[in-house]
């Protein structure tokens, strides 16, 4: 029962979600050969999300049928190092997924460029408050590339998709209806933006009346028929509600198995291997190099080790840092002296919500997409004078129903009690009349914030799982609480005919409630070896044929969803390995 | 029908050996349920069905039919928890692969966390509902000199209450954490897919509006937004 | 987070046969006790009710009353060199689980052990020469004889309202009884059950042989009883579910039956379900225990319950299992022979022979206890000389139920599906039968319990790992009975018989049994047994470790009488002598 060592391949992908996908797909137009090990099942749209079973909230939203099984892996947390962690037995603050398209699949659609104050944080807020303004334990740091740098690849995602929006800087020129705070763009979305729904029109009128700047959201959910550059269709969405934690039935989603995963299943050079969990990376330290990686037929059990001249770590962020830990591949983040840079820098995304009712309003909370809101800039990143208020950073704010999905999606005003004819009564009343207005917030790295592996809990092949030692700190408490005032403060203004409890982060991290799976850090990219894992162009500092994509690498989270930039980071590093490590294989920086 | 909780559960726990013939008696085909009824009507053609039950005891029963028709009672808006199939739906919940385990990480050791570390018993649901149900009757004995299901509709009101609270005092077992597990069981099978049982007749899609499948709404987005729009439900069976 | 209850004067581990009995006997002598109970509550009136006690599919293959293996299971190896691996479903065996343990579960098969069984080294040593055991075979006298247990035997008899008919009444060997038993100082409690169709066949042809048919001693009732206790025993309906079935008309002993109600109502008693056992609070220089450290599953806390006595009354692998975490005795080391906890694990080995007849079986009406037996096969009951092997076992006729799913045999050479497998299957199904060759198994050097070095339970131990395999005796003897009893099928006068005796590695599911024995054997030396003739630890006076855990070999017969013997002996021995003065009852 020893390991079976197959034969050489070009390049190893570990992990088939956007990352994986985007770069199997540049990698084998450059003429490589690719094996891709993706640990969960093969699955197609026309197989796996068919109707209608796919409309079965019970299964897939409740019973999480898309999403990773905690028995086979899950995490531990504490909020302090001086804790003892312990399992996330069932998922509940976040759901990572699991299958072909990984997280992908299960997606909501929002698809955000990170603004150019995200890209260049900590000098910008130094620049502008001093550096007194980041406290000791606030350990931000730059992006190693500007966003100017990774906008054509932010461009190439959006075509993939065939993102859905309303440009807001057109090449320096702002344009009134889209986002005026975003960073220049070179070219408009390939696709003009959702209807709105009601619930958006209510929030962008009253956003509007406020002196902001309400735009539509950047959907991959799409508002027409759609050819992308690799040639695959995808259809207009048809507000089916039923975006987060399902596949969808229509193609209108976009995700990789309906953007990429057609045109790659196809290709000669590829070869995909679902089932296969991988275990390690080979790692010869003498040489700095990778030499291939080790897995898991979870079909069969028997264990594989496949060389490889490249090795791609294009996994979930959690997978992402286990598997360095396991391979000894860097120094491992130590929160006593800050050295070390494997698992440092875990970042999450801090909420805030408020709730607002409006009897007179059909809200049709069902007919929805997971990305039609109405939104504002005004207070996210650094739009806004952060003198004084004790925080930095900032939210996105916006409004609408995802869906109208009636276990999860039903809201009553405050006081109504939980059960019985009353209860009832205001159910009926409300289901339709009510949505609720969100802020996503960034999360600042924190020195004791960070991942290592768990002393005790193992997965179901008996590695150890990923600790999260994890709080929102002071910064994330604060900056909570403000923009869930801002957020009130435009719920008021649509005169609501009750206004709900305003939920502002507070206390410790709950793994309970429902908050985002927007996880990141962990291996972080860097302009210094010393407290980074990757250099900028995602190539890891101690081994020059391994490189490690996706939201891993983020520094700290900005405030919108992270898949924009994930997909970005991808193109940006295929980039750089077929133009440049192809043509002299070595270190990049 | 009355309801009748008490007749029923001493008739079922009583059942013993000679429960074939009675239970066989007992099982009536579910009475389909026509469109356009109102509640009421259904109610009445929805008289309470003696599904056989997969894995709940005859006591077990009992008391989740009242907690639900607690939460649930029969009124304009629906029949009652019962009526609509709700013990049944937590019935099929707890003997499938939900209750025994399935996507639960279930490896030790098995230590107390704080409640911001979530579930930390080695129970599984069929575990953590049967030592739950059996601590609330414990409880509801040694509080009111009967079990829960036997309490009046008021008694029961305020034993949920007291649960809730966390101050229904359980040898080994918060009140609090078992309540939020069987309130969030009748949410989950109430507005579930009919499929699973607990939402017979979709009853509280109707209830609040909506239309359930097949969700197509690409011309209907736009010209609807706003608008109140009646769609009557169709649910995954009505499409399959 | 430890948590120290209040202390009692004795504690049981685990609430079966064993635990429930030794329970009940010490508060009728005046002591409080805790009951610890992994496993959930049960009752036949919430449990086990019509129609759904019926489901053949959810008990006997999904094992619904039976031990979840994501709580605890076993590893197995064949062979110390051998890396173990986990039972991850039940398939060489299931293991019991909830109140009333495995005596909720089983078939009812009640037999006392063959009086040669108690001294069996000095039995064979006596007959067949001194060197006639083989130095591989560890085979030990008890530390009891048959005429200390007799006593003991009828008072659990009279428990669970055995169904049976006497072969030796005080010395007296009666006609239709079994005639090979031990003397026995009173009737069965119960007439036998009613003869089934298979039961007459092979009545007729086992006696036409010049063999001595006699009913199996069942604890399926033949009769309402009455019961020392006061509690009530129904009536066997022959339903034709005994076996991974609670019984819903109580017609089936068992400790939820027969023991447990009366405990209820025993204020001396406390009875704690999800009590989760970690180990014993061992205190090795006073050679005391001071109590149990339990996880309670529904809080997820770690409790310690101090007490005066503690009795391990669980499994087999549990109180092996116990013993090992608590560091109580030496562990038994399978290459120099030494140390004692682990030691001699001892499996049944049975065979079958298969035959058809042309009789309407009925296959449906039938009790969990076989109809009729012969012993004539059992034990050292026939001359050994020449055979090379030693021990043997009874031969029953099938017959506890014709369930669907698991009961339906055809010829050999009938295909397994299509036309002809149904056209068959619908014309056999009420013509089949077989012969249980119910076999010994004696221990060998190699077969033996430890601890896992790798796999854990569900609250981090470490799992039992079992190496075991069956061994030459075994083979030979399984082989010599499968074939007597095709003998008697032949007799029958049925065409088409099959044989399957035990053959090769341990393993599959036939001719599987639930009865493990052996780990803290008892014994007359520290140096070859973990508990002396009374159950009591060598290593600490104050622990008892009750049930199939004891016995140095495992016999022909069913082991369930047995436990409940030495339930009541040991149980006898704390209330009559230790309690007057507590200490070693034997010494070293």
């Amino acid at each position: 029962m020893g390991v079976t060592r197959l034969k050489r391949t070009d390049a190893v992908i570990i992990g088939v979600g956007w990352t994986g996908s985007i770069l199997a797909r540049e990698l084998t137009k450059a003429g490589l050969k690719v094996v891709a090990l993706e640990r969960g099942k093969f699955r197609t749209p026309e197989t796996d999300f068919a109707l209608p079973h796919i409309r079965d909230e019970l299964k897939y939203a409740v019973r999480q049928e898309l999403i990773l099984d905690p028995s086979l892996e899950t995490l531990t947390l504490r909020h302090e190092i001086n804790e003892t962690a312990l399992p996330f037995r069932r998922w509940g603050a976040f759901m990572p997924g699991m299958g072909l398209g990984g997280a992908g699949t299960i997606w909501n659609g929002m698809t955000w460029r990170f603004a150019p104050f995200d890209h260049e944080m900590r000098s910008h807020i130094a620049a502008r408050y001093g550096e007194g303004a980041i406290a000791a334990d606030q350990t931000i740091a730059d992006w190693a590339m500007r966003y100017d740098e990774l906008e054509p690849f932010y461009d190439r995602f959006e075509k993939l998709c065939g993102t859905s929006g309303q440009a807001g800087n057109l090449r320096g020129r702002l344009i009134e209806g889209g986002n005026i705070f975003e960073g220049p763009r070179q070219s408009d979305y390939p696709n003009p933006p959702l209807t709105p729904s009601r619930g958006g029109e209510l929030f962008a009128r009253a956003a509007k009346n406020l002196g902001y700047h309400p735009y539509p959201t950047p959907s991959a959910n799409l508002s027409r028929e759609y050819r992308n550059p690799e040639g695959a269709v995808l259809n207009p969405t048809i507000f089916c509600g039923h975006c987060d934690r399902f596949g969808c039935a229509t193609n209108s989603k976009a995700s990789p198995n309906s953007t990429i995963l057609p045109v790659l299943l196809d290709e000669p050079l590829f070869e995909l291997r679902c089932d296969s969990w991988v275990t390690q990376i080979v790692y010869d330290k003498a040489a700095r190099k990778a030499t291939g990686v080790r897995y898991v037929d979870t079909a069969s059990g028997e264990e594989y080790e496949q060389p490889a001249d490249l090795v791609l770590l294009c996994a979930y962020p959690f997978s992402n840092t286990k598997l360095l830990l396991m391979s000894g591949i860097g120094a491992a983040y130590d929160p006593a002296t800050g050295r070390g840079a494997v698992g440092k820098n875990y970042c999450y995304q801090v909420t805030g919500q408020v709730p607002v009712f409006l009897e007179n309003e059909e809200i049709n909370p069902f007919m929805a997409t997971g990305a039609n809101a109405m939104n504002i800039d005004d207070f996210n990143g650094d739009n806004f004078d952060h003198e004084g208020l004790g925080f930095s950073g900032g939210a996105l704010i916006f409004a609408s129903p995802t869906h109208g999905r009636p276990i999860m999606g039903r809201m009553t005003p405050p006081g109504t009690p939980r059960w019985g004819r009353a209860w009832k009564e205001a159910t009926a009343k409300w289901y339709g009349h009510a949505f609720t207005i969100h802020a996503s917030g960034a999360n600042f790295a924190h020195r004791h914030n960070y991942l290592d592996l768990d002393p005790t809990y193992r997965d179901k092949l008996g590695n150890p799982l990923v600790r999260m030692t994890y709080n929102f700190r002071d910064n994330d408490r604060k900056l909570s609480a403000f923009v869930t005032g801002k957020a009130v403060e435009i719920a008021k203004a649509m005169n609501p005919t009750i206004l709900g409890a305003p939920m502002p982060r507070r206390g410790n991290f709950h793994i309970v409630p429902y908050q985002s799976t927007h996880n990141t850090g962990g291996t972080i990219m860097g302009a210094d070896p010393g407290t980074s894992v990757v250099n900028r162009y995602l190539q890891h500092w101690d081994a020059d044929n391994l490189f490690v994509i996706g939201a891993s690498t983020f520094p700290q989270n900005p405030a919108p969803p992270p898949t924009g930039a994930v997909g970005a980071l991808s193109y940006w590093t295929a980039e750089a390995i077929t133009k440049r490590y192809l043509a002299a294989p070595g270190r990049l920086v | 029908m009355v309801d009748q909780p008490i007749g029923r559960r001493n008739f079922l726990k009583g059942a013993g050996a000679a429960g074939t013939a009675a239970a066989a008696a007992m099982t009536g085909g579910l009475s389909a349920c026509a469109e356009g009824q109102t509640p009421a009507q259904q109610a009445q053609q929805n008289a309470p069905a003696s599904e056989p039950m997969m894995t709940l005891t005859p006591t077990e029963a009992a008391f989740l039919g009242a907690a639900y028709d607690t939460f649930i009672p029969a009124d304009q808006y629906s029949p009652s928890g019962t009526d609509c199939g709700m013990v049944v739906y937590m019935d099929r919940q707890l003997a499938g692969a939900w209750g025994t385990g399935a996507r639960f990480y279930r490896a030790g050791p098995f230590l107390q966390g704080k409640p911001e570390q979530g579930y930390q018993l080695a129970l599984t649901p069929r575990e953590f509902f049967a030592a739950g149900i059996a601590a609330a009757n414990d409880w509801s004995r040694r509080t009111y000199g009967k079990d829960f299901d036997r309490l009046d509709p008021a008694q029961r009101e305020e034993a949920l209450k007291t649960m809730d609270a966390g101050k229904a005092e359980f040898t080994d077992f918060n009140s609090k954490y078992f309540f939020d597990q069987l309130y969030e069981s009748a949410m989950e099978g109430f507005f579930a897919d009919p499929i699973y049982g607990g939402n017979r007749n979709k009853v509280s899609w109707k209830m609040v509006g909506y239309p359930g499948l097949p969700a197509t709404y690409a011309s209907k987005a736009a010209e609807y937004r706003g608008k109140k729009i009646n769609l009557p439900p169709q649910s995954i069976a009505d499409l399959s | 987070m430890a948590k120290t209850m209040k202390h009692v004067d004795a504690v049981c581990v685990g609430m079966g046969w064993a635990g429930s009995i030794m329970a009940r006997e010490l508060t009728k002598a005046g002591l409080t006790v805790v009951g610890l109970e992994r496993g959930a509550m049960r009752s036949t009136r919430e449990n086990f009710v019509m129609p759904t006690v019926r489901d053949e599919l959810k008990y006997r293959l999904r094992l619904e009353s039976m031990l979840d293996t994501s709580t605890e299971t076993i590893t197995m190896r064949h062979d110390p060199s051998e890396t173990a691996l986990p039972q991850r479903r039940w398939e060489l065996f299931p293991l019991g689980d909830g109140l009333g343990g495995a005596g909720v579960h089983w078939n009812g098969i009640t037999f006392r052990f063959s009086p040669a069984e108690f001294q069996l080294h000095s039995h064979l040593t006596q007959r067949y020469g001194k060197n006639a055991i083989p130095a591989d075979m560890p085979i030990q006298d008890w530390g009891v004889t048959y005429d200390d247990l007799e006593p003991y035997y009828d008072k659990f008899e009279k428990l669970a309202g055995v169904s049976g008919k006497a072969g030796n009444l005080n010395g007296q060997i009666i006609p239709g009884g079994n005639p090979f038993e031990g003397r026995r100082s009173s009737e069965y409690p119960n007439k036998p059950l009613v003869m089934s169709q298979g039961g007459l066949i092979f009545n007729k042809a086992a006696s036409g042989l010049g063999y001595h048919v006699f009913p199996t001693p069942a604890s399926n009732s033949s009769a309402p009883y009455t019961n020392p206790e006061g509690l009530t025993i129904g009536q066997c309906q022959y339903c034709g579910h005994c076996e991974f079935f609670g019984c819903e008309a109580n017609a089936k002993a068992s400790p939820l039956v027969c023991v447990v109600p009366a405990l209820l109502q025993d204020k001396k008693f406390e009875l704690r379900t999800n009590a989760h056992v970690a180990r014993l609070d061992y205190d090795k220089h006073a050679k005391k225990v001071k109590g149990v450290v339990y996880i309670d599953r529904l809080s997820g806390e770690e409790i310690t319950q101090p007490a005066d006595l503690v009795i391990l009354t669980a499994y087999p692998f549990n109180n092996t299992l116990l013993l090992r975490l608590s560091d109580i005795g030496e562990a038994y080391d399978p290459h120099t022979g030494k140390g004692v906890v682990g030691k001699n694990y001892c499996y049944q080995t049975i065979g079958i022979a298969g035959f058809f007849v042309e009789d309407e079986i009925n296959p449906w009406i039938g009790t969990g206890t076989s109809a009729a037996a012969i012993d004539d096969f059992q034990s050292d009951n026939f001359d050994h000389g020449g055979l090379g092997f030693f021990g043997g076992g009874y031969i029953c006729i099938s017959g506890s139920g014709g369930r669907p799913i698991q009961v339906r045999a055809t010829p050999p050479g009938t295909p397994r599906w299509g036309t002809a497998w149904k056209e068959a299957t619908a014309k056999y199904y009420n013509h089949n039968l077989s012969l249980m060759a119910h076999g010994c198994q004696y221990p060998h050097r190699t077969n033996y319990l430890d601890l896992d070095p790798t796999y854990k339970d569900s609250i981090g131990r470490p799992l039992v790992r079992m190496t075991f395999n069956f061994k030459d005796n075994d083979y030979k003897m399984s082989a010599y009975i499968t074939n007597k009893a095709v003998e008697i099928a032949r007799a029958t006068g049925s065409k088409v018989v099959t044989s399957l005796p035990r053959r090769g590695n341990f393993g599959g599911i036939n001719g599987f049994a639930s009865h493990h024995t052996g780990g803290a054997i008892m014994g007359t030396d520290p140096k070859s047994s973990a508990v002396n003739r009374y159950l009591q630890n060598w290593q600490a006076s104050n622990l008892f470790v009750i049930g199939g855990s004891a016995y140095p070999q495992a016999t022909g017969h069913n082991p369930t009488c047995t436990i409940g013997a030495l339930a009541y002996w040991s149980a006898h021995a704390i209330t009559s002598q230790y309690l007057k003065s507590p200490g070693a009852l034997v010494h070293a």
